[in-house]
């Protein structure tokens, strides 16, 4: 599948405002110190909400007709990214409110706590929604996977945990949020290979048999494209990357992580201040870096059931 | 509404495409075209058309396979392809914006272009590329089963025919009901062994395809045998003068 | 809203496609399909097929849908256009009708008055031949002819000579009931639609298709049987068809016996001026031996059994053997035996074999003959019709060779074994065939013929009898500028268009003055070794300056390679523009139950300063005070131009373009008055006019009285005489006896043997000549082309639709030769032959023949033609493999013949041979980049659109 920018960065980006909001809210549910800091607090939902209405901005970039957008709300009912549309917007509301209630009615108003409760209750499915867009779609094995959901929001979390660390670097718990912050990256990299591991080895759905039902008769090979002309099935779903420049990625990708989770160790070790933001802060641009890669590839390796009809295996 | 009709719709228009009679023309494509970019998704935008890169909107293509049996001669089998009017077709149900819908009334599954943003998920979410963003307009066009022709009132009945079915001059394109066990269309499923394109994908295409018979390399009877010598002594012309003298 | 859709969103499903619907033929081919032309708004809405049309019966084309296109398409020329700069720059300037009419007018009134054949008017893919050859003898040239010499002339002439029609527009199979169809290297032909039409029917009824090619595609794809034939040697193919059914003697001697010259008497005596000829009585009537009498009579009479073997002294002492047996002795040859053609077709014996019994079983083992009393032509009584269900077609896979007349005749005589003419189930004549075999015309030319200021006699084409015939000068060299109807091509039925150019340059046989072409992209896919014809048409007299050919005119309706080496440019209407006929005087639409013809009429009125051609050729006439052209007074005969020639011009008195609505009333079909009113007519009837045959007149057309008087009635043929299949050619054997030193019309001497050799009146095949001259180690393949269906040559690519289906050609390999050099699909190779080299991007076949290499034919441009980009894909990726194919053959004795055939002159495209090589790296990094001289396109043509947003006339909401 072509990888377009916008959509790389709309998942990456709220992916990761996301994570941050979901954990700023977990934080003022569970009543965690840091909490009650204001400027935490504030500067937090700042970044998530910034980091979340850039990723959707993004995201209509993809549209041709995006002065139809608000048609998108409408069918929730089966779609994925429509159910994606009104979460973010659901979530965005109680988010707003916290980010303005924290200052005026306190971290532990009934009210503050509400909002805390839906934005980080949102956070999660609106990610979840996200991923669904792409594993509801049959045609595309590497999409149509059970981890995609859950790589999504780890690697969400991740990022958002890695800014969260570098943000209570003058706050109480930097240093754990530091190690968790590590943790769950690396756990979101570990499962990222299995799921790399599984469309290695699973077997396509469809073949040029089986889309042709030609099989019957024998081995089938593409003679002629129907048009010499270019089309859009073809530049939208007939991108190919080289394995080997895949591979490289990969690696590249899982590097950069790894050095994310080792600052974020040392950010860790040394607690607090200056100290831990200067390890902090480039490990969540690395947590985000990685992610980047990552989402690059989501797509770029992805093969398009529709290019069995072109003579490429899907 | 984007979610499908809930209980199966009382008729499954469609196409049945045989493979054994097309010759890979071309005509149902450019009719196509020529009937649709004046027609419901009109129109069928052409980009850089006198260009280096000239690209447009189709909503048939066909495509030629080559299959080789273990025995055999190799095999060249012509494939149109247009939207398959899918009974599950997803394609619908992915559409945020309820531009995509399938008819109740007879299956057709359509986009209203007037609500359709340009997102794209329905051509990704059709597993056989069967439809495609206009490159000049920004909506998704695909087959309609020229649904403004074959209810058109102001066409003589007997023409009230999707344009490719109609111009097909090997005549390999079916069009009728594939919920009416008793229709041509579904008979001919019956008698040819019609089949669906990936059913793996569970999209239960309406869209049949006859599959191309078994090549014959004996005789429209029983292959025949091998000729007799007509007269083994005396050759030809000794038989010339039998057959001759009596 | 109707029910369809009532509980579905609201969407209008009735809305009238369009305001305005009228008639009219297509022409985006030559098929001549009837087309509803839908008119909104008044632009064009759709185009579909008529259903009432006799040729397509409603269906219609990939070109035909995309006819929109053709008209939106800014490469039309705008208006006449004279060169200023050097021939071939492309610098011209824009002049206006009465300087175009009057440059051309003193050119050609000059010509006319020192030296009518200085004029040199060849016209191509046009269908009003009825009137430009017509045109040409009233000038006064002889030098004139169509397309059909690099056609498919062989196909023509064989089946002229020898059963008195061929295939496409001669005659069809009989769909309905063959039982077995042999389709010969047909990749689309002329009848497009009427082809497809006729195989679904077979599908549907289960007859048996094998298709001969060395390629399986398109119809080959859908055969039963694909028989992949090495090019060239299908003669050997088919003759040792007819031997296996001779051993066993599955052949119908009684049809042979009665309709052809089978049993007629061929004078043996070797070295006199006799030998070979068919034996007559004083009045001129060919003798057969009848075996009750034992006593040669005249044919066919009356209860006799006609010896069909033996040797028989006539009275007069001449020793005489009947054809047939000299037919027989002929196929019977071991060169013939299936094991014998094996290496040379590629075709095992057993499949030989098999096949041969198919035949006979679908021959001989029908249901098809029923009793029906009918009378022939020479007052037999017949109480039968039988039927023969086996069928054959064919087209240039087997006529464009060099072999290639001789090998349509063998098809033509495995018809005759079979009895398996226009029987039940057989192959069937379209009016107006049968004609005799050969037709009465003659050609004109002759130098008697040619008078400055005065028209010729008849027409420059027509059919020759014997040496005496042809067009020869006082040298007894060639007196045409192709050399038609010279000892290079006596048989020369249409012309060879494909050597003007050459002959011309060579100033071969004579220099000429003016070349006047229309509808033909001579300077690109027409003509074979492009590259040097490009050269000779801007090439100039070093003493004199002069071009080698002085002054080219030529009318195209688009940007053509062509325009570009005009001198004077004629722009032409679009076939939406303007009225046309498709004549039984010129190429019949008939099939084999009705007469038919046809009219375009003018639907939309040109945007730009063009003309019809056939009326700006009317005009011209008029100014050049032809003849026919003006009236007593030297006004022009034809005012209200091509259409009023269309309605008032008679070639005969009641005989006219049109055959339809004749007579004051328009009730005479056939022959009859004028009628004013008959255009009116053919509109009302959907722009086409249909004759059914009658019943009786159905079946056995070439002798069936019935017919031929219905045929006469209606002014097909002159005399209602029965036609004579001629399975013994003797108007062959006259040539061979000229060849043999007899007769006054001798051949020089460097030709007599290949006379000798070619003019043969028995079943032949020899290898394609260039085979023979091949080193086989350099170049082991064989490089043909074929129609892509949905592309009509070189014209289509100016088609914004058309041309994303083929934007540029590949180069088909055979797997084999893949793996042999390691090519892998997409990779760039060059194509070389003697005469040069291509670039290619292959794409690997399997269903391919193992020696043969195919691709598209001209979808390879030069870049600039056509209005294009110059980086289009047709001009960068594409490529022309007529660069490669050489219009001559290597030199013999000093003189180097046309790559033709012998008999005819058909343009040998087929017989080129070549090698695959793999390009280097290097070269394959930028094979995609234009390898021709960029064309400067003309002034004055349309800016090309970026983006076309077509709604066929709607108005509606522009979604952008
Ligand atoms: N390699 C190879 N070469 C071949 C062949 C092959 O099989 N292989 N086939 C040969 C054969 S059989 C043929 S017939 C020739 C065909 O070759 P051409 O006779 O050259 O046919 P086209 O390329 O169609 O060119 C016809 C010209 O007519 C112009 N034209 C189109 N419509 C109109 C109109 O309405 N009015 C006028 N005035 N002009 C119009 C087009 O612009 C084009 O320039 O090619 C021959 N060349
Ligand atoms: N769509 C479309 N239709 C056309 C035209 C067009 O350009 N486009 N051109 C028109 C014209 S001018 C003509 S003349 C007709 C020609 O119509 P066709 O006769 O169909 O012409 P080709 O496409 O040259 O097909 C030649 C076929 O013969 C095969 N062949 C080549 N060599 C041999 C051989 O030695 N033996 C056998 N058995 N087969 C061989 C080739 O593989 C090819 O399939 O088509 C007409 N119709
Ligand atoms: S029109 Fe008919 S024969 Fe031609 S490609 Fe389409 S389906 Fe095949
Ligand atoms: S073929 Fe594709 S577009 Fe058509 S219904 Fe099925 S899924 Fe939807
Ligand atoms: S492109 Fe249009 S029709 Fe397709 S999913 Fe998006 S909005 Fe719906
Ligand atoms: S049914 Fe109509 S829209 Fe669909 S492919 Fe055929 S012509 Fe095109
Ligand atoms: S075959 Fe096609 S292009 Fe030719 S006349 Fe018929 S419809 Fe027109
Ligand atoms: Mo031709």
């Amino acid at each position: 599948m072509h990888p377009a920018p916008s959509v790389i960065a709309f998942t990456s980006l709220s992916g990761a405002g996301y994570g941050l909001l979901f954990l700023l809210s977990l934080g003022s549910l569970l009543r965690f110190s840091w909490a009650d800091d204001r400027v935490v607090m504030g500067v937090g939902l700042a970044i998530a909400l910034g980091f979340i209405a850039f990723g959707l901005l993004a995201s209509t970039r993809h549209l041709r007709r995006p002065e139809r957008a608000r048609y998108a709300f409408s069918q929730w009912r089966s779609s994925w990214l429509s159910r994606e549309g009104v979460l973010a917007v659901a979530t965005f509301l109680p988010a707003g409110l916290l980010f303005l209630s924290l200052p005026l009615l306190g971290s532990s108003g009934w009210f503050t706590l509400l909002c805390a409760l839906l934005a980080g209750v949102g956070s999660v499915a609106t990610v979840f929604a996200t991923a669904m867009i792409y594993a509801s779609l049959k045609p595309i094995r590497q999409w149509h996977h059970p981890k995609v959901p859950l790589v999504y929001m780890l690697m969400g979390l991740a990022s958002g945990a890695a800014m969260l660390a570098a943000l209570l670097s003058f706050a109480v718990g930097g240093s754990w949020a530091s190690f968790i912050a590590a943790l769950i990256l690396l756990a979101a990299w570990v499962l990222k290979r299995l799921y790399w591991n599984d469309i290695d080895t699973m077997k396509p759905f469809s073949t040029m048999e089986s889309a042709t039902g030609l099989g019957r008769i024998g081995k089938v090979k593409l003679l002629e494209p129907p048009h010499t002309g270019e089309n859009y099935l073809l530049s939208e779903m007939g991108y190919r990357v080289a394995r080997k420049h895949a591979a490289k990625l990969r690696l590249l990708a899982q590097a950069i992580a790894l050095f994310a989770v080792v600052l974020l160790v040392i950010a860790g070790l040394i607690g607090s201040g200056w100290g831990q933001l200067i390890f902090a802060f480039p490990a969540a641009v690395m947590a985000l870096a990685s992610i980047a890669v990552e989402r690059w590839l989501f797509f770029a390796e992805a093969k398009h059931s529709v290019t069995l009809y072109y003579g490429k295996a899907a | 509404m984007t979610s499908l009709p809930t209980s199966p719709t009382e008729k499954r228009l469609g196409l049945v495409i045989d493979l054994d009679t097309c010759v890979g023309c071309q005509a149902c494509v450019v009719n196509c075209k020529e009937w649709n970019t004046g027609g419901y998704p009109a129109p069928l935008s052409d980009i850089d058309p006198y260009g280096a890169n000239p690209t447009g909107a189709w909503l048939n293509r066909v495509h030629a396979f080559e299959v080789e049996p273990d025995v055999g001669s190799p095999q060249v089998v012509h494939f149109p392809k247009s939207c398959l009017h899918c009974q599950d077709a997803a394609c619908v149900t992915v559409c945020p914006t309820g531009a995509s819908y399938k008819r109740e009334s007879d299956g057709i599954v359509l986009v209203d272009e007037d609500r359709c943003m340009g997102c794209g998920l329905c051509a990704w979410a059709c597993p056989y590329g069967a439809r495609e963003m206009d490159p000049g307009v920004g909506v998704m066009k695909k087959c309609t089963l020229c649904v403004d022709r074959i209810y058109n009132e102001t066409i003589a009945e007997e023409e009230r025919l999707p344009a490719c079915v109609r111009t097909c001059p090997a005549k390999a394109r079916h069009f009728g009901d594939l919920a009416d066990p008793s229709s041509d269309v579904s008979r001919l499923v019956a008698e040819r062994g019609g089949m669906d394109l990936m059913p793996e994908m569970g999209y239960r295409p309406t869209n049949q395809y006859l599959p191309p018979r078994a090549r014959r390399e004996g005789c429209s009877s029983q292959p025949a045998k091998a000729l007799e010598t007509a007269n083994p002594e005396g050759g030809f012309l000794a038989w010339l003068d039998r057959i001759l003298s009596d | 809203m109707p029910d369809g859709a009532a509980p579905d969103r609201p969407i209008a499903l009735s809305l009238p496609p369009s305001d305005e619907v009228k008639t009219s033929t297509c022409y985006m081919c030559a098929c001549r399909c009837g087309i509803r032309v839908h008119l909104k708004n008044g632009e064009l809405r759709y185009i579909e097929g008529n259903p009432d049309h006799p040729v397509n019966r409603g269906v219609l084309c990939a070109k035909g849908s995309a006819g929109i296109m053709n008209q939106l398409s800014p490469a039309k020329l705008r208006k006449p256009l004279k060169r200023v700069g050097e021939r071939g720059s492309g610098d011209f300037v824009e002049i206006e009708w009465d300087e175009a009419m009057t440059i051309a007018t003193d050119r050609l009134a000059k010509i006319r008055e020192s030296d009518p054949k200085k004029l040199a008017f060849f016209t191509g893919r046009d269908q009003s031949q009825g009137l430009t050859g017509w045109w040409a003898s009233q000038f006064g040239t002889p030098n004139h002819a169509a397309h059909g010499g690099f056609c498919s002339v062989n196909m023509a002439a064989a089946g002229l000579y020898t059963i008195g029609g061929a295939f496409w527009e001669f005659g069809e199979p009989d769909w309905e009931q063959t039982k077995i169809f042999l389709l010969f290297g047909v990749a689309e032909d002329h009848d497009s639609n009427p082809i497809k039409l006729g195989l679904a029917r077979l599908k549907e009824r289960g007859a048996k298709i094998v298709s001969i090619n060395p390629v399986r595609g398109g119809y080959s794809a859908i055969a039963d049987e694909w028989i992949s034939i090495t090019p060239g040697s299908d003669g050997l193919f088919i003759l040792s068809l007819c031997r296996e059914l001779l051993r066993a003697g599955k052949i119908d001697v009684e049809f042979l016996a009665q309709f052809s010259n089978a049993g007629h008497l061929v004078i043996d005596k070797p070295g006199s001026d006799t030998h070979g000829l068919i034996a007559k009585d004083e009045h001129g009537a060919p003798l057969i031996w009848d075996r009750l009498t034992d006593l040669p009579v005249a044919f066919p009479g009356q209860n006799v059994s006609p010896a069909m073997k033996g040797r028989f002294t006539l009275p007069d002492g001449r020793e005489v053997v009947p054809a047939f047996e000299l037919v027989a002795r002929r196929l019977s040859e071991d060169q013939f035996a299936p094991e014998a053609i094996t290496a040379r077709t590629g075709v095992a014996p057993e499949t030989i074999r098999r096949l041969a019994a198919e035949l006979a079983e679908a021959a001989f083992e029908n249901d098809l003959t029923r009793e029906e009393e009918w009378e022939d032509g020479w007052g037999r009584k017949h109480s039968k019709v039988i039927g023969r269900a086996v069928t054959a077609h064919a087209m240039r896979g087997v006529s464009a060779h060099a072999n290639g007349f001789h090998t349509c005749r063998a098809i033509h005589i495995l018809q005759l074994l079979l009895g398996a003419i226009d029987r039940p189930g057989a192959w069937r004549y379209k009016p107006p065939f049968p004609r005799p075999t050969p037709p009465g015309q003659k050609p004109t030319g002759k130098p008697h013929q040619v008078v400055p200021g005065k028209p010729m006699p008849g027409p420059p084409l027509g059919f020759v009898t014997g040496p005496e015939d042809l067009l020869l000068n006082a040298e007894g060299g060639p007196q045409r500028i192709d050399k038609a109807y010279s000892w290079e091509a006596p048989v020369a039925a249409h012309g060879l268009m494909h050597m003007v150019i050459t002959n011309a340059w060579k100033g071969d046989p004579y220099p000429i003055d003016t070349l006047f072409l229309y509808m033909a992209n001579m300077a690109w896919n027409s003509s074979m070794n492009t590259s040097r014809v490009a050269e000779m048409l801007t090439d100039k007299d070093t003493t004199t300056g002069d071009y080698k050919i002085p002054f080219i005119i030529y009318a195209d309706a688009f940007a053509s390679e062509t325009v570009n080496y005009a001198d004077l440019a004629l722009p032409d209407t679009t076939y939406l523009e303007r009225w046309d006929c498709i004549s039984l005087l010129d190429r019949p639409i008939c099939d084999a139950h009705a007469a038919a013809d046809a009219i375009r009429q003018p639907i939309l009125k040109p945007d730009r300063d063009v003309r019809p051609f056939q009326t700006v050729l009317l005009d011209l006439g008029a100014r050049l005070g032809l003849p026919g052209l003006v009236n007593e007074a030297g006004e022009p005969r034809y005012p209200g131009g091509y259409a009023d020639y269309i309605v008032n011009h008679e070639r005969k008195p009641g005989i006219g373009p049109l055959a339809g609505f004749r007579g004051a009333d328009g009730q005479s079909r056939g022959r009859g008055a004028v009628n004013p009113k008959q255009l009116e007519r053919y509109i009302e009837n959907g722009c086409f006019w249909q004759e059914p045959i009658p019943a009786d007149a159905q079946h056995h057309r070439f002798a069936n009285q019935a017919y031929l008087d219905w045929a006469l009635e209606m002014g097909f043929i002159e005399s209602p005489a029965p036609i004579l299949m001629q399975l013994y050619s003797e108007v062959l054997q006259r040539f061979k006896l000229a060849a043999e030193g007899h007769g006054e019309v001798q051949p020089p001497d460097q030709l007599r043997d290949r006379i000798k050799r070619v003019f043969d009146p028995l079943p032949l095949w020899y290898p394609p000549f260039e085979d023979e001259s091949n080193d086989e180690a350099a170049y082991p393949l064989h490089g043909i082309t074929q129609r892509p269906m949905a592309m009509y040559h070189s014209w289509h690519s100016q088609n914004a639709w058309l041309r994303q289906i083929h934007g540029a050609n590949r180069l088909y390999i055979p797997k084999a030769l893949a793996e042999a050099q390691n090519i892998a699909d997409d990779d760039w190779v060059w194509a070389e032959s003697r005469n040069g080299k291509v670039k290619a991007q292959v794409r690997i076949m399997t269903a391919l023949n193992d020696k043969t290499v195919w691709t598209w034919n001209a979808i390879g441009k030069k870049p600039g033609a056509w209005n294009l980009d110059p980086k289009a894909p047709e001009a960068t990726r594409g490529f022309l493999l007529n660069n490669l194919i050489d219009e001559l053959l290597p030199e013999q004795g000093g003189y180097r013949y046309a790559n033709s055939d012998p008999v005819t002159g058909q343009a040998a495209w087929y017989d080129m041979r070549l090698r695959v090589v793999k390009m280097t790296e290097a070269e394959a990094r930028n094979a995609d980049k234009a390898s021709e001289a960029e064309l400067k396109p003309p002034p004055g043509l349309a800016t090309p659109p970026e983006r076309l947003l077509y709604r066929g006339g709607n108005k509606g909401s522009d979604k952008a």
